[in-house]
Parts: structure tokens; sequence; C-alpha cells
């Protein structure tokens, strides 16, 4: 049997990376990789949160400078909008969501030493990295970077002269061509890995959620990427040789793009959620003490919802100009969503039912995620229903509703996962002082920023538009897009300090235990942080399922995973 | 909360979507309070306590998951009920649409609203064709029928108060109708990225009473045959 | 390691790991050529102009069909050769199979040659864009494979095979050309 000692140190892998080059740069072990994916993530979020404090600014006080950034007439919102939109989404979302969190959790909660494709892996993160760049150095050409729309809809996309961007939109376009090529190489690792090289014992009956999630989260995203790819080398086409794939006057169908990006567009908006829905299910047993409600009926409602978003897509399409016929079919299938996402609701509100919980900061975000996430996924039944989608398409109203599960996914869920696995990520605790100030005043100003955005859309304020002042209808509303805009500094403020904390933490953090949440899953049982190859000589075996919290007669209100000696040495 | 927001409607078809909207705000605020409520118990409820352990429930027993099932069998029950009462609205506002002799074109280019009336003649592109500039004349409670095109790139007509909104694309020539049932002054902004000037792109409906109405037709065609109507 | 629990693949191979993943990445690129494809076939019945195709040269492209379905039995027996443990036998039809790539792209490469001075360039309609962009992107997948067919046959050469990798390559040969079979009738003959 293994002997994994429960001390930092002492279990050295036998290849580990020495030196900076092999241990940084060139590095293939899946836990160092989880963490450049951290910090790519962090860092581009900086970038697009700046992004968003410039255009917030510009709409409360139009035309005016903005302290820090510059002067923000119309063609620089329109470059903010769009690439806020695809940086948080693709350089932030993903990378955290996906990239670090899948990477550092599946091997570790299945057992197995690394990914299945470990050089492919480091690719797919230097990849990333690559198409980062390339986001940050379309600012710097000239022209200007990308103006379109984070959907970058044509023909406004297809033709230099109509945004005036020319460069940028084609490295815009480039980008996303790096992005995808690294997500559809870790996608094709993560699946491979959970298909592949699961420890002896671990049926898929007793896969903890979170890597059923980004199992269907990858999936989704290698099914539904293909016909957007088609559409970037139709659009690099248009662009750059000339054809009119886009272009009525050259006899293209601008709307042929829409159908290809939103057939992608949508799932993607799962591909963000379900891994941050993923976290929260791991987080709710540990917190609470009990066994996830109904865990086959939550795989299924992950199955189903993921089948269901290939069929949604035209919803983003409602008023395009399609055919209008198909509107309520689509219609039909959106709302049915709601079903499989009401149960994921209830089943997680049903586990916490005669639990015994615990407020740690994991689980406050945990909570949060789940009321931020039903606010939003409430608001998406309006945009479903065709005729509502009338008036709410292009307002405000959209903003908000994607606001809030797009946030509820990536700082909620996201938070979660990061103060629940720091001690396994870093080997330290993150401090607790800071993480109530940073949870509180994050809880509190992201509402403030976001909810009054729901009356300002209903009340007709349309999006990516750099002067609300321009409407005779919207002025006397103003008052809300300040409270929205100073809210926003509590925000950012709210983000420093975590920024602090996890820095801080990680240097001089109390030490962590291999298990300091006292839970089941695999992971917990290697020293923290776990070492090279991670589990010591032997491979763990896996006896049970992964909550068995409070089990009726047992010693103790929690029984891990593994079996064995290592399982019973991994105490807090 | 939602609802008050809502800009005065003056549309007929608008107040179907206004009740589309009321029925799924009142249909998710109770799913809201009913999830929230639940959760804000449980929390309260459940918080540890020394001396009590938690429950071992696994949610795998039939008795068990009706909790869950029971009430998104109720989702898809309203859901369903949403559906059936938008299909209709649906149906009404883009897909049938009324017999009108007020017909308009709308063109939309960067970073203006064309707005094209026939003339006595009922015919586009001819010598009597009359065209505004970010302003678009309608009468009172008539339906009037619109022809939407782009010259450039995708814009979208918007005119919140009545509740119509409807994306224009490049090459392609979009019907859409509206009637506005009272007179009156209403903002037209675009509702689609469209360039640096899609902020402050926007027209002003005039919706004129049925006498006013006559006035102006006969102002600008000095004769007393309505655009559009067929002489 | 006694658990009575049933064992599962945790020290799943090489070769089983190559193989889920090629199908898995095979899985995605269905989708981008089902995206083309789809569009193609949308544009098409909407009624765009399409009539040009009858300026592409279908003999010259039946021959190519024949040459790459040859490529795709040569593959197999490259993979049974490997099997077998005949490195020759593996070393000569990957060869072969390379040459069936090459000759296909030089012949592509002809067409194209005649179309583009017949003035049928990718923007000279969207047929022709279509065209251009569907054949083009089949004919970097045809690359890229004559790229791994090449270093496999190469990496025999030095003692380096390794089966299983002869039968991922052979997957994603045999897909680039079902790929084709759909091109080809759809693009030439339709
Ligand atoms: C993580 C991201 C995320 C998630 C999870 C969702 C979830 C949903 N979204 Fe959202 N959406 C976006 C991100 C997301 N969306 C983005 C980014 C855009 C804008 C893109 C752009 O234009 O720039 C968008 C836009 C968007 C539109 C287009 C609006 C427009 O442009 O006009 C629509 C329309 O149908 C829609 C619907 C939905 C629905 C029905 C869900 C459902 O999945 C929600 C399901 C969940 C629930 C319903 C809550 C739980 C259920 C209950 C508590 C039971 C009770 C419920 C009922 C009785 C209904 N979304
Ligand atoms: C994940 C996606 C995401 C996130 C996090 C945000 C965050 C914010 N967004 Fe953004 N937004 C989009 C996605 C996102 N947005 C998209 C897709 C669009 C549409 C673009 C388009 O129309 O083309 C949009 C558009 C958009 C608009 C509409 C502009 C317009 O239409 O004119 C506005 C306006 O207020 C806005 C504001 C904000 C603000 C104030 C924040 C603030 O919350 C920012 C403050 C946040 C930080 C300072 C950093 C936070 C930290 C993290 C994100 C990392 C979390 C870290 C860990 C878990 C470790 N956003
Ligand atoms: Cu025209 Cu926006
Ligand atoms: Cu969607």
């Amino acid at each position: 049997m293994s002997h994994a000692s429960p001390t930092v140190t002492a279990v050295r892998g036998p290849h580990e990376a020495t030196g900076f080059f092999r241990t940084y740069l060139y590095a293939t072990d899946h836990k160092m990789i989880a963490r450049q994916y951290l910090l790519l993530g962090l860092i581009m979020a900086v970038v697009g949160g700046y992004l968003s404090y410039a255009m917030r600014w510009q709409l409360a006080w139009p035309d005016t400078e903005v302290p820090g950034f510059g002067f923000v007439g119309p063609e620089t919102y329109n470059v903010l909008v769009t690439n806020h939109g695809t940086i948080m989404v693709f350089f932030v979302a993903m990378p955290i969501l996906l990239g670090s969190f899948g990477n550092f959790l599946i091997p570790l909660m299945i057992g197995a030493r690394d990914m299945a494709f470990p050089r492919l892996n480091a690719l797919s993160f230097w990849l990333l990295a690559l198409g980062s760049a390339v986001v940050l150095v379309s600012f710097l050409v000239p022209g200007g970077a990308a103006s379109a729309g984070w959907t970058g809809y044509p023909p406004l996309s297809a033709k230099a002269e109509y945004t005036g961007v020319d460069w940028g939109l084609t490295l815009w376009l480039l980008a996303h061509a790096i992005e995808f090529a690294a997500f559809l190489l870790g996608g094709v690792n993560f699946l491979t890995t959970i298909v592949t090289m699961r420890a002896p014992g671990l049926g898929f009956g007793r896969l903890p959620l979170i890597i059923w999630q980004q199992a269907t989260a990858a999936i989704l995203f290698l099914l539904s990427v293909g016909p957007l790819i088609a559409g970037a080398i139709m659009l690099l086409m248009d662009r750059i040789v000339g054809t009119g794939f886009f272009l009525p006057e050259r006899g293209g169908e601008p709307l042929l793009w829409q159908h290809l990006f939103w057939f992608f567009g949508h799932p993607e908006v799962y591909v963000v959620l379900l891994p941050a829905l993923g976290a929260v299910l791991e987080i709710f047993p540990v917190f609470s003490r009990k066994p996830i409600f109904g865990y086959t009926l939550v795989v299924w409602a992950t199955i189903v919802a993921g089948a269901l978003s290939f069929i949604v897509w035209a919803h983003h399409m409602f008023v395009s100009g399609m055919d209008p016929r198909l509107a309520m079919p689509f219609s039909i299938t959106t709302i049915l969503i709601s079903v499989p996402f009401a149960l994921a609701v209830f089943a997680m509100i049903a586990s916490l039912y005669r639990g015994s919980i615990a407020f740690e900061l994991p689980m406050l975000w945990a909570l949060a995620f789940l009321a931020m996430f039903t606010t939003g996924g409430l608001t998406g039944i309006f945009l479903g229903s065709a005729p509502s989608d009338i008036y709410l398409n292009g307002t405000y109203f959209v903003v908000a509703h994607f606001h809030y599960t797009l946030i509820s996914a990536v700082i909620f869920g996201g938070y979660a996962g990061i103060y629940y696995w720091f001690p396994k990520m870093f080997g330290r605790m993150l401090g607790t002082r800071l993480g109530q100030l940073h949870f509180w005043s994050t809880l509190v100003s992201f509402n403030v920023v976001f909810f009054p955005l729901h009356w300002i859309g209903i009340a007709g304020m349309v999006r990516r538009i750099a002067n609300p002042l321009q409407y005779d209808m919207i002025a006397p509303h103003q008052w809300i897009n300040v409270v929205s805009t100073v809210a926003l500094f509590g925000l950012v403020a709210s983000q420093l300090v975590f920024f602090v904390n996890f820095f801080v933490s990680q240097l001089r953090g109390r030490p962590a235990p291999a298990n300091p949440w006292e839970a089941t899953t695999l992971e917990w049982t290697t020293p923290s942080p776990p070492p090279h190859g991670n589990w010591g000589e032997a491979l763990p075996v896996v006896g049970r399922g992964p909550y068995e919290y409070s089990v009726p007669g047992a010693t103790r209100d929690w029984l891990p995973q593994r079996t064995g000696a290592a399982a019973a040495e991994a105490r807090p | 909360m939602f609802l008050s927001w809502l800009p005065e409607n003056v549309s007929t078809f608008g107040r179907d979507i206004d009740g589309i909207i009321a029925l799924i705000y009142y249909i998710t605020l109770a799913w809201f309070i009913a999830t929230m409520g639940t959760f804000a118990v449980f929390l309260v409820r459940y918080r540890r306590r020394a001396g009590r352990p938690a429950g071992y429930i696994k949610g795998d027993r039939w008795r068990e998951v009706a909790w869950v099932l029971l009430p998104c069998l109720l989702v898809l029950v309203l859901d369903l009920w949403i559906d059936f009462k938008g299909a209709r609205v649906w149906a009404k506002v883009k897909i049938e649409s009324p017999a009108s002799d007020v017909h308009i074109r709308v063109t939309g280019k960067q970073f203006n609203w064309v707005v094209t009336y026939p003339g006595p003649d009922g015919r586009f592109d001819t010598a009597d064709d009359k065209t505004f500039l970010d302003e678009m004349h309608v009468p009172a409670g008539k339906p009037v029928r619109l022809t939407l095109e782009a010259k450039d790139v995708i814009h979208s007509f918007f005119l919140p108060n009545l509740r119509l909104k409807q994306d224009i694309l490049p090459g392609r020539s979009i019907p859409a109708w509206l009637d506005a049932m009272k007179p009156g002054q209403y903002e037209l902004p675009c509702a689609h990225l469209c360039g640096v000037g899609h902020s402050g792109m926007k027209a002003t409906l005039i919706v004129h009473e049925a006498t006013d109405w006559d006035a102006w037709v006969g102002e600008q065609w000095s004769g007393s045959a309505r655009p559009g109507e067929k002489t | 390691m006694s658990a009575a629990t049933p064992t599962y693949a945790g020290t799943a191979g090489a070769a089983a790991r190559g193989k889920v993943g090629i199908w898995w990445f095979l899985a995605s690129e269905v989708m981008l050529f089902g995206g083309l494809i789809s569009s193609f076939v949308i544009s098409r019945l909407g009624g765009s102009a399409h009539v040009e195709h009858d300026h592409l040269n279908v003999t010259v492209a039946a021959i190519n069909t024949f040459i790459l379905l040859s490529s795709s039995y040569t593959m197999v027996e490259a993979y049974a050769a490997a099997e077998r443990g005949d490195r020759r036998g593996m070393r000569v039809f990957l060869g072969l199979t390379v040459l069936g790539g090459l000759a296909f792209l030089g012949i592509k490469a002809y067409e194209y040659t005649g179309e583009i001075t017949h003035g049928f360039t990718p923007w000279a309609g969207t047929f022709w864009s279509f065209y251009y962009t569907m054949t083009g992107l089949h004919a970097l997948h045809v690359l890229i494979g004559v790229i791994a067919n090449a270093t496999l046959c190469l990496g025999a050469r030095l003692g380096l095979e390794r089966p299983y990798r002869v039968e991922l390559a052979g997957l994603y040969w045999h897909f680039v050309d079902i790929v084709w079979i759909f091109l080809f009738p759809l693009v030439y003959l339709s």
C-alpha cells in the first residue's frame, strides 16, 4: 500500500522537474499548469475589469476624462465593450473555471498522476497565453482594437470601412482561433483523462460531480466550436481574401454568422457555468456534512441541459430577421431548459435540509452563487419568451441577465472554488479576515452595480451606447448609471482585497494540513500541495461514493472515498 | 419592482407583450420567493450547532426524490403556459399583419433613419416619394405597414413605447407593422451596434391624431390622397 | 491491491489513451466540417448563385477521389503490417500513403490553377468562396496527414515505430477521406 506522508514535503515523485525553465515555463505537471492558468486568468481579469471601469465611468459621466484611462469617445467605447466581453468570457472565465480548476482537479479527484497527455496540456496553456497576448497587442496596432461587439456580427466586422478598425479585428479573430485550438486540445485531454485514467474502484457513478460537470463542459465545447471555427475562417476570408460569405452585396448572408456564432455561443455559456456549478456542488456537502441530494438526478440534469443547449441558439435571434416562424420552437426549447436547472437548484437546496451548515468562506461563496444564479436564470425566462424578447432584446435587461449568470459563475463560483482548493493548491490557508471582507463587500457591491441595470433596461436603455444622455427616455433615469458606476468602485476595491489576500497568504499563510475541511474526495488524501506524481508509489483505490458524510453508525462524520491507510492518515 | 419601469405603452399589440412580461414576472417572482425563502429558512434552521449532527439523506429513493421532482413538474407546466400564451402574441406581432393603407419604408444607414413615403401613387421610388431624415410620421388608430431596409450594416428598429423591435439586415426587406393608439412624440433608437455613431442614432416618431394626420398629409402632398393609398 | 472493487483503466496504456483522444478530436472535426458543409447547403438551398460548378473539372476530381481512396487502403495495409511487426511492410505502405496524399495535393493544385486562370477566384462568387474554403480546409487536413505519415515512416526507419501510432494516424487519415467523400458529390456533382 501507499505510504503517503501527511507532511508537506516528504513524498517526491520519480521525475520531478527542476530548474526554472522546467518548473515554470515548460511545465507539464498538471498542478503547475493549473496555477499558470489561474495566474493568466487573474491578469486578464484585471484587464477586463479595467476596461469595464472605463466603460462604466463613461456611462455615468459621459464624455468626461476617465481618471487613469483618458477620454472615451464613442469610438473607444465600442472597443471597450467588445474587448471587455471577449476577454472576460474567453480569457478569464474559461482559463479559470476550465483551465485551472479542470487541470488541478481532474487528475487529483480521479486518482491519476497527471493528465493523459501532459505535453499537449502544456501546449494548450501556451497557446492560450499566445491568444491573450494577441488580444492585448491588438490594442496597439494602427486603427485600434476590434469594435464590433464580442459577437462580431458582420457586415460590421467584415469590412474595415464600417468600423475604421482594420488589423485590430483581424487579430481579434486570430486570437479566437488560437483560443479555440487551446481549449479544443484541452478538452480532448480532459475527456481522455476522465475516461481512461480513473483509479481502481472509481466508476462513473462515484465520480465527484465537478468531474461530471467538467466533462460535460468539455463535450459541449468540442461539439459546438467547430461551426464557429468554420465561421471564423469565412469571416477572415471575407476580410483578407475578399470573399463575400457574409456580405450581401457579394451574394453573402449576414445571418449565417449569427447562426454559427450562437450555435456555439449558447453552449459556451454553459461551458462556463457548469464547472462553477460543479465547484459549488463539491462545497455544499462538505460544509453541510450531508451527501448531495440526488446525485444521479443532478448528473442527468447536467446532461439534459447540455443536450438541450444545442437546440436553443436562435433565442439570441428572435428579432434578427430570421423567419419568424422559427422563433416559437426555439422559445419553447429555451424555456424548457429551466426544468433541468430547476432540478439542480432544488437538489442543492434539498442538500441543505437537515444539514449542519458551517458558514465558512467557500460555503459563503457557494451559497451566494445559488442565489445569484437563480436570479440570473429567472431573468433568462423573460428573454427566452419570444414576444417579451421583442421588447427586451438589445436592452440593458439583457446586460443585467448575463452579468447575473456569468458573474455568478466566474466570480461567485470561481471564488468558491479558489477559497475551497487554495490550501491544496498552494499549501497554505487563505486569510479569513480579509476573506470575509472580500466576500461581503463583493456580494453587496455586485448587486448594487447590476440589479438596477434591469430597471434601466426595462425603461428602454439599449446596449453598447456610449452616451445614455442622448436619449430623452433615459436621461431621467441617469441616476441609475451613476449608482451602478459608484458601486463598481466598491466592487473593484473588494477585488483588490482579494489580490492582497491571495498573494500574501501564499507567502505567509498558515501552512495547510492535508485535509483542512474534512472532505471525502481523493485530492484531500494527498499532502498540501501534492507532490509531483500526486500519490507516492501506489495509486489510490476507491471504495465508495464521493459524498459519504454523516453516515449513520460511522465513527466520524465523513468516510473518505479512498480506502486503506493513506485515507486514514489524511486527517485534518 | 420591474413592471413599473416599462415606458408608457401606446400600441395595440404592446398590451399583449406587456401581458406576457407581467405573466413571466409573476411566475418567476413566485418561484424566486419560494426557492429563496426555503433556502433562507434552511440556512437559519440547519446552521451548525453543537450536538446536532446532520441527517444522512441521499435522495435516491422515490419518496425523497418526489420533493424535487414534483416542483419540477410544476415548473414544466408553467413553462408551457408561458409558451402557449407567448405563441399567440408572437404570431400577432411578427407573423400576421393586419390590412393597412399606410405604407412606409424605413432605411437604416450609418447613422440615420431614412423614412420614405410612397406618395399618392402608392409606389416607392417614384417622383412623388417624400423622404424624411430621422423623423417618422404615422396616424393614430390605424395600422401602418413598414418595410425595413438597411444600406450598410445591421441596424435595429426599436420603438420602446410601441414595444416593437426588428433588426434590419442589409440586402433584405423585412416587413413589420404597428398601430399606435395615442398621439405624441416617441423616441426611435437604433438597438443594434452599428459602428461609431450607433450611440445617438435615433429618430422621432410623431403620431398624429386622425384629423391632424390628414392635415399633415395635405401639407406634404398638397392634395388629399394619403401616402400609400392607391389613387 | 487486492481490493474487491472492479478495476478501471487507471493504468490504461498510451495506446488506449491515444485512441480515446483521437476519437474526441475527430468528433470536433466532424462538427467543423459539418458546420461548413451545412452552411454551404443552406446557402445553396437559399438560392444564392451556385450555377458555376460546371466549370469544375469533374474527371480530374474523380481521378483524385480514386487516389485518395487508394491511399486509405495502403494505410490499412500499413497498420496491418505494423501489427504483424513487419517493419519493412509498414514503411513501404506508409510511404505509399504519403505518395497518395502528395499526388492528391498536386492534382488539387493543378485544378486550382486551372480555375483561377479562368477567372474563378475565391471572390468570384458565393459558390467559389465555398469551393475554395471547403476544399482548401480539406487539403490542409490532407497536408497534416501527409506530414504525420511521413514522420511515422521516417521514425520507423530510425527504429522508433510505435504500431499504435500508425493506428491513430490511420483513424485520422480515414476521416480525411470520408470528408472528401462528402465534398466530392456535393461540390462537383450536385
Ligand atoms: C453563464 C452564463 C449564462 C447562463 C447560465 C444563461 C442562462 C440562460 N439564458 Fe442567457 N445569456 C448569457 C449568459 C447566460 N445565460 C449571455 C452572455 C447572453 C448575452 C449574449 C449577448 O447578446 O451579448 C445571454 C442572453 C440570453 C438571451 C438572448 C437575449 C437577447 O439578446 O435578446 C436569452 C433568450 O432566451 C437567454 C436565456 C437564458 C435562459 C433561458 C437561461 C437558462 O439556462 C436559465 C435557467 C435557470 C433558471 C430558470 C433558474 C432556476 C429555476 C427555477 C428557480 C425554477 C423556476 C423557473 C421557472 C418557472 C421558469 N440568455
Ligand atoms: C465573465 C464575464 C464578465 C464579467 C466578469 C464582467 C464584469 C463586469 N462587466 Fe461586463 N460584459 C460581459 C461579460 C462580463 N462582464 C460581456 C460578454 C459583455 C457584452 C459585450 C458586448 O456587448 O459586446 C459585457 C458588457 C458589459 C456592459 C455593457 C456595455 C454596453 O452594452 O454598452 C457593462 C456596462 O456596465 C459591463 C459592466 C461590467 C462590470 C462593471 C463588471 C465588473 O464586475 C468588473 C469588476 C471585476 C473585476 C475588477 C475583476 C473580477 C475578477 C474576476 C472576474 C476573476 C475572478 C477570480 C477568481 C475566481 C480567482 N459589462
Ligand atoms: Cu444603427 Cu445602431
Ligand atoms: Cu443563449
